[in-house]
């Protein structure tokens, strides 16, 4: 699922005032029901409603997604691997995300355009299970030329709100 | 630690692709009853496991057609304070991700702008200017992809 592409050729559609308060209040606060969320933005429920149907409608709001919280499920690992591709293979991009796909602990998937080109995220269980991955999984992905790692020590903020 | 058996694997993958589900929708595909669904949600809510909600957005949709991910290395470590640091870049409004990470650098960014030049003026008057900011790396995000992870 791609959920953001630049260069995407999506109009920017026109959003006033009370569409960006409506999003602020809703990006920071998405377990509000739509009178809750009305109440907050001071405006009736049904123009709220009338206003997120069109902003469904034009796509800007795409839905509503659970966050999962993997260390409650024992994931306490987390790693970036950057990678850099041997592009001289020409199919190098579709072959390492065809296969990075196919790794359950992937989760997350971006392509880049810099030093970098590719960034997994990993987690693990712990670090053997770590290891486990990283040998048996990652490495043999192809057309690898290089691979760096970042561990996560700590997430000081994770808020994918928009500055509207 | 909760284990999971295979329902509630089904009804994670769903609520991660749809969390406005009604229970009684997911109780459908999940062949369980409403409240049956209801009670597994619960009790993934209360072990911690569904830690709330994400509207999820067309950024390019509303203006925001650049993403970069930032390498961040600190320089003179000693003298910096971790805490400054990690309070003056969160405060950023188009910073939506800080991580302090082991390896190459130490803090890992994600930043949302406009364009290449609100991004330069992002990076050049409140990322630049930070406490103890010393060398960056910059990869402009071309695509991205959110699997379902090991469930």
């Amino acid at each position: 699922m791609v959920l953001f592409a630049a260069g995407s050729k999506m109009a920017e559609i026109m959003l006033d005032n009370t569409d960006r308060r409506l999003l602020r209040i809703w990006q920071s606060e998405p377990e509000l029901s739509l009178a809750d969320l009305a109440e907050r933005a001071g405006v009736t429920a049904l123009k709220a409603g009338r206003r997120v149907a069109k902003m469904e409608e034009a796509g800007v709001i795409q839905g509503q997604e659970a966050v999962i919280d993997w260390r409650a499920l024992g994931y306490v690992v987390a790693v970036s691997l950057r990678v850099t591709l041997d592009k001289t293979a020409a199919r190098a991009f579709e072959d390492f995300l065809e296969g990075a796909r196919a790794i359950p602990e992937v989760t997350e998937i971006q392509t880049f355009l810099g030093r970098v080109d590719v960034r997994l995220h990993v987690i693990a269980r712990d670090l053997g299970h770590y290891q486990q991955i990283y040998r048996q999984r990652i490495l043999t992905l192809p057309h690898i030329a290089d691979i760096e790692s970042l561990m996560t020590l700590t997430e000081v903020k994770r808020d994918e709100a928009l500055p509207l | 630690m909760i284990e999971l058996d295979e329902i509630d694997r089904r009804l994670l993958r769903e609520l991660a692709a749809d969390a406005a589900l009604p229970t009684a929708e997911l109780g459908r595909r999940l062949g369980l009853s409403q409240p049956a669904a209801w009670r597994r949600v619960k009790r993934l809510r209360e072990a911690g496991v569904l830690a709330g909600r994400r509207l999820r957005l067309d950024a390019g949709a509303l203006g925001f057609g650049v993403t970069v991910f930032l390498g961040v290395k600190l320089a003179a470590k000693s003298q910096v304070n971790l805490a400054d640091f990690e309070r003056a870049v969160s405060a950023i409004r188009e910073v939506q991700l800080v991580e302090h990470v082991l390896g190459l650098y130490d803090f890992r960014l994600r930043v949302v702008a406009r364009d290449l030049g609100d991004f330069e003026r992002v990076l050049r008057r409140r990322i630049m200017t930070l406490p103890g900011v010393g060398a960056l790396e910059a990869n402009v995000l071309l695509s991205e992809e959110r699997r379902p992870g090991p469930i």
